[in-house]
């Protein structure tokens, strides 16, 4: 098993630590994992992506040029990764401020309302943890206990209180994503 | 338990540095290896090892402090990115002269000049054949991912006093940001033992006080000097050359890359060879010494060569220097900070080599 993603939206959006997590999750699992971000200038304030791969074997290329799997947050990431999903792919989006859907029809589209979901349940920082469930109940490539021993590692001490708000964040989204 | 995390590859090089036992890191802050000092500063080594780490005014100061260090004999090391590795050429070019051992980490940036701050691999030059002044060589070790950065710390050093010499980490912004999986290993105790014959210890009555300089005015004396260290230039390439080669066995063609672009390589082969195009690849861990022979004793078998560099084409000297003219050797790379995509390298390699 391979799994190729990209995970593309605006800095702020947790776009990062939701992939960190995704690798955490991976080698709870003892597999493989890459983690490569965009970093520079262009994270502040601008679009942010990471490249996660995770893999039962020894991972080549850190950088690709197709996904198996596009997780898009924002209207230019949309327009920028959409033709990166291989044929038969999904590609999971959040419709919060996006004019321009999805227009494949090779692919399989799913849309989670990420931001409306975490706004209601008054912590919309969780917002990526939300997009994390519904990425999950699409591609259960890794155990939901796996991502939980992940959260606990990626998230500081001093923050243990908000594990649980991740977590139903994590339920919710597994919840609410629907196939478009 | 072996104990594994999930890392950065700057941060591998910053616990590499702990755990192999480093005395001093000295360094000043660029981008992409910012994080090597962020992590050592919040690591707190002193408390852990004992192990000193400052950032200088400058990457002029730092490689001046590792200097000073290294002539005490404890393990010194500084990281830095190109620009910031420009500034320390002549400090490099001092340690070589002096036969001082220490470690320096280039995370590779564009250029030239200020350039940008994305992976390159455009340093290579500079990094193998000289950068100072002088006729002098730095062992190049050349990681491909987050657990090399890690063990090579510990062989940087290994190979620093085995030859008292520079070496250098010849790393990218691809793997100095990327995160893997590393297993660490045990922690390593610092040196308590000094090499009585040329460290800077303390003059003792039972000993002649040992002087380190690069400077000698008599020119004959300069001379021998020069001649020992090229006899020790002679050994590194007899016994250091390191190398990885992959499914070369049934291989029409070769692809010859470093690090990160070795990397992307290896997914350019699987492509490929789902495609029939037998492809295979050769990676230098050790940019100097060359792994010339290597290279040659496959070249007589292969097609062609593809020499692939975040570059405008640096290294491909030196493989065009280890096959001689009777295979075809091309070059494709990516400047300036660009990252070349497998498909996109497999594109340009058919390109040359399989399409009329």
């Amino acid at each position: 098993m391979t799994e190729e993603i990209i995970i593309a939206g605006f800095g702020g959006q947790g776009v990062l630590s939701m992939g960190k997590i995704l690798a955490y999750s991976g080698i709870m699992q003892n597999q493989e994992v890459s983690w490569f971000p965009s970093y520079g200038p262009e994270m502040r304030g601008g679009t942010a992506n990471v490249t996660v791969i995770l893999s039962d074997e020894r991972i080549s290329s850190p950088i690709l040029h197709l996904y198996d799997t596009a997780i898009l947050l924002n209207q230019q990431s949309l327009d920028k990764f959409e033709q990166s999903v291989k044929p038969g792919g999904v590609l999971l989006y959040d419709n919060n401020g996006i004019t321009r859907h999805p227009e494949r029809k090779d692919i399989q589209v799913f849309l989670v309302q990420a931001a409306d979901a975490s706004a209601k349940m008054e912590s919309t920082k969780t917002f990526n943890m939300v997009v994390l469930g519904a990425y999950l109940k699409i591609k259960p490539i890794v155990e939901l206990a796996s991502v939980y021993k992940g959260l606990e590692k990626s998230i500081p001490k001093r923050y243990s209180h908000l594990l649980e708000p991740n977590k139903k964040a994590i339920e919710e989204g597994q919840k609410i994503v629907k196939k478009v | 338990m072996k104990e594994l995390r999930l890392m950065k590859g700057n941060e591998a090089v910053a616990e590499g540095a702990i755990r192999a036992g480093t005395d001093g890191y000295f360094g000043y802050p660029i981008t992409p290896q910012s994080e090597v000092m962020e992590y050592l500063m919040a690591e707190q080594p002193e408390k852990r090892t004992g192990m000193v780490v400052l950032q200088a005014e400058s990457e002029v100061a730092s490689i001046n402090m590792v200097y000073g260090a290294a002539s005490t004999g404890k393990r010194v090391m500084t990281s830095s990115s190109s620009p910031g590795i420009s500034l320390m050429q002549e400090g490099i070019s001092y340690c070589a002269g002096a036969e001082l051992p220490c470690l320096v980490v280039n995370v590779v940036r564009g250029g030239p000049g200020l350039g940008t701050i994305q992976p390159s691999q455009a340093d290579y030059f500079q990094s193998v054949k000289g950068g100072g002044h002088g006729d002098y060589r730095l062992i190049v070790l050349a990681p491909a991912s987050v657990q090399e950065m890690f063990d090579f710390v510990f062989l940087g050093y290994d190979l620093a006093f085995k030859y008292r010499n520079p070496i250098l980490i010849l790393s990218d912004g691809l793997i100095g940001q990327m995160m893997e999986k590393v297993e660490l290993c045990e922690q390593r105790p610092r040196n308590t033992v000094f090499d009585p014959s040329w460290t800077l210890t303390g003059k003792t009555p039972d000993r002649e006080r040992n002087i380190i300089t690069s400077l000698d005015l008599d020119a004959s004396q300069q001379e021998k000097h020069n001649q020992h260290l090229q006899e020790k230039y002679r050994k590194a390439e007899a016994e250091e050359v390191r190398y990885e080669e992959l499914q070369t066995e049934d291989a029409d063609y070769l692809f010859v890359a470093y690090g990160s672009s070795a990397r992307i390589c290896q997914k350019a082969i699987q492509l490929g060879r789902e495609k029939g195009i037998k492809i295979g690849l050769l990676r230098p861990i050790t940019l100097w010494p060359f792994p010339k022979k290597p290279l040659a004793a496959i070249a007589p078998r292969l097609k062609g060569i593809l020499s692939v560099e975040q570059s405008a084409g640096q290294m491909i000297e030196d493989v065009k220097l280890s096959v001689g003219c009777g295979i075809r050797v091309e070059h494709y790379g990516r400047m300036g900070g660009m990252i070349p995509s497998p498909e996109e390298v497999l594109e340009n390699f058919e390109k040359l080599f399989i399409k009329k």
